[in-house]
């Protein structure tokens, strides 16, 4: 398997980070490299194998049905880069 | 009086408690060496106000008998633990001026011990690195220099920062988060003693996430006995972490007997790497030597998916991270680069607030889990740490600890590894199949390089077993009786 | 009965499933510990779990999978003992984790049945394909500053269940009947209070057409309906919309789509729809959820009894007609009213007036069951006053109708108003006797054979006495002494 630019670039948009064209290449062969080093894990027989979900043998643990938290609007917004009146402020989206 | 600096935690706990000095004093020993160690850049934020603020508590803590297990320890704080009040940057300009309005569980339970914070420690960016030169802050320098030349040494990383600090003496202790080696090759490549506990042992909460199933908190300190009473101060259970492991938090001092007689420590073939260096062979054989006179009976083990544990950790880590990361978006706290759209300012927020590394690898995750790549990408790489796991989990049905190198080599110098993010990765080739099964490690010093630089061994246990790999640190770490101290050029 | 387009060429054949979000009646978020009450200020109902502040862990709410298990149970559905969290990843200005925590290989329930409710007592099954945790976004406000679009996390990490059901409707009106009857379910359960205008319900609809007996038609989706009215209206656009395409040879692309309830319309999201690529995996925060068979069992021994039980049971042992159970048992707090309404009383008589005067009572003075001046126990007490003799049933709809102006009690204004009716044959004679004597000309055209004036002459008799004689009395009276 190997990324084209149009991958790279396509991938870039899924995470929202901006590439510029021109770094588009070089960025393919870092991400090629990686990938094609990363192909000898299909050496391993993984037949019957359960994919690794958790460390710890343990159970999920449940919390009550309590409302212990919240109630803080201005910690909320305190980071923000935007906020009105207690929003989060962004550019506007035209839906 | 003596220089304070100097001391081990055991030993200014023992003196504290003692009153041969106090908090006060103790902690402003810390300020002025932390003061003239900025060269070292081992700091994001100092906060020498709230240090001493909390060394006055300490003296009356102290004074009215109630001091806790890390009472008036100045310590640093790996920048990546959330801190209420203080600036919080994983050393990303992503989260400019972010302030946390609350306080990460493993540093709350270090204040409730009584520990002071000297500042916020430098790392990679959001610990993802393993030569401190990711930081957007500046790459963190290693106290230690090679005997031929004064080229500037890498910490190693992610800690870079914490291994910096408490290896020039300006902390007696710091915080140190290990993803796939993070605390145990930056403690090696300074000459420390680092450990990384078991997956579940410190709560996450209020810690950055790089990979979530993989981060884990740990101590970095000077002695063995120094990461034993820290680690009891940073742990337990949080019922807000839903990995966290709700266990005993047992009394690591007591640990250290000093007696492994009839201790299995097996010895893994596959670390045995082509072309490993005969350094770095000649310190696990001498490793190897010490336990067995120490009476411990040495095994040969096999952990035959060791090879696959890198390939398989770069495409969990990054996957991850590509989701964890995802938050970063200009919306709520960090930076923000303003766009022509609400997609736009995604876009060019996260290009300018993520460096290189932390793109690529949010790239490589973000491709490993995409439509049509999963099944070849994430699952296998999952599938595979579970045959690594279950190497680990037959090879203690024979043995009680593992012996191994931390890393493949000396601290190297800036630059050095050059553009192949490849070559940086094998840093960890020893340090990730551990972290892969969740396993408890250590690294200390136990020798020196052709060099004059410090070199590291790991010693392995069982899940929840800190206790005995923290014993055979202790008695690995009496044999090699590691003395050697950096020359402090940094003071110049 | 399914939708039938027809076209020019031949008949279309409508195929809708449904995706209903329901939001789980808890008192605090999926996975943090915040409230979930609607209509709050803006981000007071947030954690720093629920803003996705870094180092933010969730750990799950015990009341979201006890609501999910029972919601799977009210639905006859399989209920998996082991299940597990996803990761959905996205970016959206109301979606702060950068994803939202879903399940996606293993829900949390399997597959199940809805038995949906159509004209003429005309039931059909319909399959669920499943149920699933989630958490619900947050809100963007576009129309409330100039430049900017706002955002509140109140709703962000409040938990959801969405529940699919099979391809299996094939009308709106089934559609329709759907989304009642789940809604109905899902109340009686108390797992969701389905209040869609609050949007604690609202469905995702998907629509293809087919010539009958074809396979599946390409689909299109249409997100976030928040009326049973909407639902219908966008299929029947959407349906039509879809035939237009194929009649004319074009092809149907599958997508999103917007519906316009203001315009009546739907329209392409495409400019929206940018590969989606959601690279769910398994939430590393999160182990999988498991419990075991008692959980299950525990849950399903307190199970309430649910509408087409409670319809079965009005049928057979009440003796309820179809229809009227079915009006009766769709919304539970009708059912609840009703029940204690016919408790010990006659209950076709109860039927009728909770169906008649109640609801058309309800319905003049724009009240609801909750705010109701009348009392299902004051309502029986007028039954009983019927039942007695003690007025008659036109009296009582009066006597019913001043009960929901004043609150007064049905037998305080009997009393009152001197309205008890009259039974005593005396009395009641006289009163005919006077009828029939001011009435010599229609008399004696009832006796030619004009049998319809009994009627007038009843009617008279009731005014004459003002309407509290009692009409059986009357009727038997009456006839003998006009037949002479």
């Amino acid at each position: 398997m190997s990324l084209d630019k149009a991958t790279v670039a396509k991938v870039a948009n899924l995470a929202r980070i901006r590439v510029e064209e021109n770094h588009l290449d070089t960025l393919a062969n870092e991400l090629n490299a990686i990938l094609g080093w990363v192909e000898q894990l299909s050496e391993v027989d993984t037949e019957n194998v359960a994919p690794m979900t958790s460390v710890a043998e343990m159970q999920l643990r449940w919390r009550a049905d309590e409302i212990t938290d919240g109630g803080y609007q201005q910690e909320i917004v305190a980071n923000a880069p935007s906020d009105e009146d207690g929003f989060f402020a962004v550019p506007k989206v035209i839906e | 009086m003596t220089d304070l600096t100097k001391l081990t935690i055991a030993e200014a706990r023992d003196g504290l408690k003692a009153s041969k000095f106090s908090a006060r004093e103790l902690t402003a020993a810390h300020i002025t060496a932390m003061d003239s160690a900025r060269g070292l850049n081992a700091f994001i934020t100092e906060t020498p106000e709230k240090a001493v603020e909390a060394a006055t508590k300490s003296d009356e803590k102290l004074a009215n008998g109630e001091a806790g297990l890390m009472e008036g320890i100045p310590i640093a704080i790996k920048d990546l633990f959330c801190t209420k009040g203080t600036l919080t940057t994983a050393a990303s300009h992503i989260l400019d001026g972010f302030t946390p309005e609350y306080e990460s569980t493993v540093s709350a339970n270090l204040w409730t011990e009584g520990a002071v914070m000297l500042g916020k420690a430098n790392l990679d960016e959001f610990a993802m690195g393993s030569s401190n030169e990711t930081s957007y802050y500046g790459n963190v320098v290693n106290p230690w220099r090679r005997k031929k030349d004064d080229q500037p040494l890498v910490p190693g990383g992610s800690s870079g920062g914490s291994a910096s600090a408490v290896s020039s003496n300006i902390a007696m202790g710091a915080t140190g988060t290990d993803t796939g080696g993070s605390i145990r090759q930056p403690a090696a490549f300074t000459g420390i003693v680092g450990m990384k506990p078991t997956y579940g042992r410190c709560s996450r909460w209020g810690t950055v996430a790089f990979a979530s199933s993989l981060d884990q908190a740990g101590p970095m300190t000077r002695t063995v006995r120094d990461t034993a009473i820290m680690l009891e101060a940073m742990a337990g259970f949080d019922a807000k972490d839903s990995t966290s492991v709700d266990m005993e938090v047992p009394n690591f001092e007591a640990a250290l007997t000093g007696d492994i007689r009839g201790l299995k420590v097996g010895i893994p073939k596959e670390y045995r790497l082509d072309g490993m260096s005969e350094e770095i062979a000649a310190l696990w054989e001498q490793g190897i030597e010490w336990l067995k006179s120490a009476g411990a009976e040495i095994v040969e083990i096999s952990l035959p998916h060791t090879k696959y544990a890198l390939p398989a950790y770069y495409i969990i880590a990054p996957a991850e991270a590509s989701s964890n990361l995802a938050r970063y978006d200009g919306v709520r706290y960090g930076l923000r680069v303003e766009g022509d759209s609400l997609d736009d300012m995604y876009s060019r927020t996260r290009a300018a607030g993520f460096g290189h590394e932390v793109q690529r690898r949010i790239l490589i995750g973000t491709y490993a889990l995409s439509a049509g790549y999963y099944d070849a990408y994430y699952l296998k790489a999952q599938k595979v740490r579970a045959r690594i796991a279950e190497d680990f989990k037959e090879a203690y049905k024979t043995v009680d600890t593992i012996l191994t190198p931390t890393a493949p080599s000396a601290a190297f110098a800036f630059g050095e590894k050059g553009d192949d993010p490849l070559e940086m990765y094998l840093n960890d080739v020893f340090t990730v199949p551990a972290s892969l099964a969740g396993l408890p490690g250590i690294s200390l010093p136990t020798g020196l390089s052709a060099d004059g630089l410090p070199l590291g061994l790991q010693i392995l246990g069982r899940p929840f077993d800190e206790e005995t790999v923290i014993r055979t640190a202790g008695v690995l770490e009496e044999a090699a009786n590691f003395t050697a101290k950096p020359d402090a050029w940094w003071r110049g | 009965m399914g939708m039938i387009i027809q076209g020019v060429t031949g008949d279309w054949e409508v195929v809708i499933g449904l995706e209903v979000h329901a939001q789980v009646s808890s008192n605090a978020k999926l996975f943090s510990g915040s409230a979930t009450e609607y209509g709050a200020e803006q981000n007071t109902q947030v954690s720093f779990v629920d803003a996705a502040m870094p180092g933010m862990l969730p750990v799950i709410n015990t009341a979201a999978v006890e609501q999910a298990v029972k919601t799977g149970l009210g639905l006859k559905a399989k209920i998996n003992n082991f299940s597990v969290f996803d990761r959905k990843n996205y970016f959206y200005a109301d979606l702060p984790q950068g994803y939202q925590i879903s399940q996606f290989l293993q829900p949390i329930v399997g597959e199940g049945i809805l038995t949906i409710d159509l004209k003429d007592g005309v039931t059909r099954e319909i399959g669920i394909t499943r149920l699933h945790l989630e958490q619900d976004a947050g809100k963007s406000i576009h129309d409330q500053h100039p430049s900017m679009t706002l955002v509140d996390l109140n709703r962000s990490g409040v938990a959801l269940m969405e529940i699919v059901s099979e391809p299996d409707m094939r009308s709106p009106e089934e559609a329709a009947a759907y989304v009642k009857k789940l809604r109905s379910i899902l109340r009686y359960l108390g797992t969701c209070d389905g209040n869609m205008d609050e949007g604690s319900m609202r469905a995702d609809v998907n629509v293809s057409v087919r010539r009958p007996g074809d396979d599946l038609g390409t689909r299109c989706e249409m997100k976030n309906l928040n009326s049973v009215r909407f639902i219908q209206q966008a299929i029947v656009y959407e349906a039509n919309r879809q035939v237009d395409i194929l009649e004319e040879g074009g092809k149907i692309d599958q997508e999103t789509r917007l519906y316009d309830s203001v315009k009546g319309e739907t329209r392409s999201m495409r400019s929206k729809e940018e590969a989606h690529d959601y690279r769910y995996f398994p939430d590393p925060d999160l182990l999988p959820l498991q419990f075991d068979d008692a959980f299950v069992a525990k849950i399903k021994a307190d199970l309430p009894e649910l509408p087409d039980e409670k319809k079965d049971r009005f049928m057979n042992t009440l003796g309820i007609s179809a229809y009227d159970a079915g009006v009766l048992v769709a919304e539970k707090e009708v059912a609840d009213f009703f029940e204690d309404v016919a408790k010990g009383r006659d209950a076709k008589l109860s039927v009728n007036w909770v169906t008649g005067e109640f609801f058309g009572n309800l319905k003049r003075t724009g009240k609801t069951i909750a705010t109701s001046p009348v009392s299902a126990d004051a309502l029986g007490e007028v039954i009983d006053l019927i039942k007695d003799g003690t007025i008659s049933n036109r009296i009582a709809k009066e006597v019913f109708e001043e009960m929901f102006d004043t609150g007064k009690s049905a037998s305080n204004i009997v009393e009152e108003k001197g309205l008890k009716q009259v039974s005593d044959t005396g009395a009641i004679e006289a009163a005919i006797d006077d009828v029939i004597a001011a009435n010599p000309d229609k008399l004696a055209e009832y006796r030619g054979g004009k049998d319809k004036l009994l009627g007038f002459f009843m009617g008279q008799v009731m005014k004459n006495t003002g309407g509290k004689a009692n009409p059986g009395v009357v009727n038997k009276l009456l006839k003998p002494k006009l037949d002479g």
